[in-house]
């Protein structure tokens, strides 16, 4: 009887799975088509991994699309670390409540209302659009989810060290620098992770604060698709998932370094219980 | 630590007054605004007077409604099975990679597999149903839609499962309950918390997926996200835009507290 259960879950499991993977793997497929549609496959070609690579413009976009990434996330994670550090040391607890729930606005908020109301901003402040509003945008909605991937590690930190420090000598600068920052790194790191990820990812916020002069890769895949199927972005999707899987295996060790211990215990009985059944 | 600590979260507080409540102010702000530029509650009279945007409203939360039940039933078994995995982490990162890849690329591959040549109608053809309209259906939007959103309920789904003190379920046990009782009387309840916080990421989401209706729903489904787009990008009347932009956020809140008031409640209960 039991063994009956097992494999049914495991059935709907495997479905789950080839359902979440069908369409990456569709694109993949096709990306080698050298027929030019996405729909009959008539044999095997590279060319369209050739277009890509020599398609200027693309290849501009894309690098784009990962320098907006690796500066928006940097001072993301920089603003955003002062940030919890900052709700971490609000002693009022009414006025940290407050803090966090400001800091979870974006993080809540629908892309096309955060994007609509970037828009009238910068309108407001007479900025033009372009690389420096979409930076901006890509800085503000990043800055919440490093708060929320810092404050953990802030609240694990043993608070006597910091007293023992002080103690001992050291400044403020000091303090932060050899006590705080290294305890709180892999959230830090995680949270500059998570930050790049969302830069890379986001439309919608994008689409409404980007002028003509510039695009990055989400807002030129919609563009392409709403005239039709290239098989040129099929390629490019191929090699966009292969840097996710390294993307993902980075951050699946980092995380698995970053387990609190009551963390692993738990799942360690969690485990032995399952076992047990 | 007073002094330096304020001099370091100085960005930190210009960020949450120009890039948070600035911005939520000035769409408010804006949607009392004509197209002339003028102060005037023309908006909202025009907003409640006309039956086309109350049934739009009306049809994206009812949209967003199946959406979230069909990606909650979908989750909950999955996240309840990938909880019982031995390499439960593992599995929960492969759940999660498709979220990394750029939605866009998922959307258009729905456009290949659904379109009227495509790999699912030349399935159809093959068994003999013959070829069916599936792009710019509701069917098809409501499905890439779910599709989408499925990672962002099995993750809550399953760090519920993964925080339940195992402990619980031996006693369940022990005390003679049956698989079924031990599911319904402390496992379910018990992941709750976790359901809520999915329904949250899910529902909101979907009342706003403007890129998915142009593309897979050919413009047939309008949802509350489209109608804001169309007017900020399209026919540039920001202040009507605003206007269903504020009734989005009123539609967040709403479902905020919604879910969030019965967690109090059921935590006080059990």
């Amino acid at each position: 009887m039991k063994k009956v259960k097992i494999n049914w879950s495991r059935f709907y499991l495997i479905a789950v799975f080839i359902l979440l993977y069908l369409p990456i793997f569709y694109l993949i497929f096709y990306s080698f088509n050298a027929g030019g549609t996405m729909t009959r496959f008539t044999g095997i070609t590279l060319e369209h991994y050739q277009a890509v690579f020599s398609d200027k413009r693309l290849i501009g976009i894309v690098l784009n699309t990962f320098m907006l990434a690796f500066l928006s996330a940097l001072i993301a994670t920089v603003i955003g670390t002062f940030g919890a550090m900052m709700i971490y040391y609000t002693r009022k607890r009414n006025y940290r409540n407050a803090l966090l729930s400001l800091n979870n606005i974006l993080m809540v908020s629908p892309d096309v209302i955060i994007g609509a109301s970037f828009l009238i901003f910068f309108t407001f402040l007479g900025l033009s659009l372009g690389f420096s509003s979409v930076l901006l945008s890509h800085v503000a909605f990043s800055i919440p989810i490093v708060v929320l991937m810092v404050l953990p590690k802030l609240k694990e930190m043993n608070d006597s060290m910091l007293d023992a420090a002080h103690d001992l000598g050291a400044n403020n600068w000091t303090v932060i620098r050899k006590v705080i920052l290294p305890s709180i790194t892999p959230g830090i790191i995680a949270g500059y992770f998570m930050a790049f990820t969302y830069s890379l990812d986001d439309f919608a916020v994008t689409f409404f604060v980007t002028g003509n002069g510039f695009t990055t890769l989400s807002v030129e895949i919609y563009s392409r698709a709403r005239q039709g199927v290239s098989l040129e972005i099929n390629a490019l999707s191929a090699l966009l998932f292969l840097f996710s899987m390294l993307l993902v295996a980075g951050y699946y060790m980092i995380s698995q370094g970053n387990l609190t211990k009551s963390q692993k215990k738990r799942r360690k009985e969690h485990r032995e219980a399952v076992d047990s059944l | 630590m007073t002094t330096s600590k304020r001099f370091y979260s100085i960005p930190y507080v210009l960020w949450l007054g120009l890039f948070v409540i600035a911005p939520v102010l000035l769409i408010i702000y804006q949607s009392f605004k004509g197209i002339d530029g003028q102060f005037t509650l023309e908006n909202y009279r025009i907003y409640f007077s006309s039956s086309t945007y109350l049934r739009m409203t009306l049809n994206s939360v009812f949209y967003a409604f199946v959406i979230t039940v069909i990606v909650l039933l979908i989750s909950y078994p999955a996240a309840y099975i990938l909880n019982q995995l031995k390499h439960k982490q593992l599995w929960l990162m492969l759940i999660i990679l498709p979220t990394w890849v750029n939605l866009l690329l998922k959307a258009y591959a729905f456009i290949g597999l659904f379109s009227a040549h495509g790999s699912l109608n030349q399935f159809l053809s093959f068994i003999g149903i013959g070829s069916q309209q599936i792009l710019f259906t509701d069917f098809s939007f409501i499905f890439v839609a779910a599709y989408i959103e499925i990672p962002f309920m099995i993750m809550p789904i399953f760090n519920a499962l993964e925080e339940l003190n195992p402990s619980l379920i031996s006693a369940s046990r022990d005390l003679g309950a049956n698989n079924w009782e031990t599911f319904r009387r402390v496992i379910l309840p018990l992941s709750m918390n976790g359901v809520k916080s999915g329904v949250q990421a899910v529902f909101i989401p979907s009342l706003s997926l403007f890129m998915l209706t142009r593309l897979i729903g050919g413009n047939r489904v309008i949802t509350l996200g489209t109608a804001i787009e169309e007017h900020f990008m399209v026919t540039q009347n920001w202040g009507m835009g605003s206007t269903i932009g504020v009734i989005l956020i009123i539609a967040m809140i709403a479902i905020m507290l919604l879910t969030g008031e019965k967690r109090k409640k059921g935590g006080r209960r059990h």
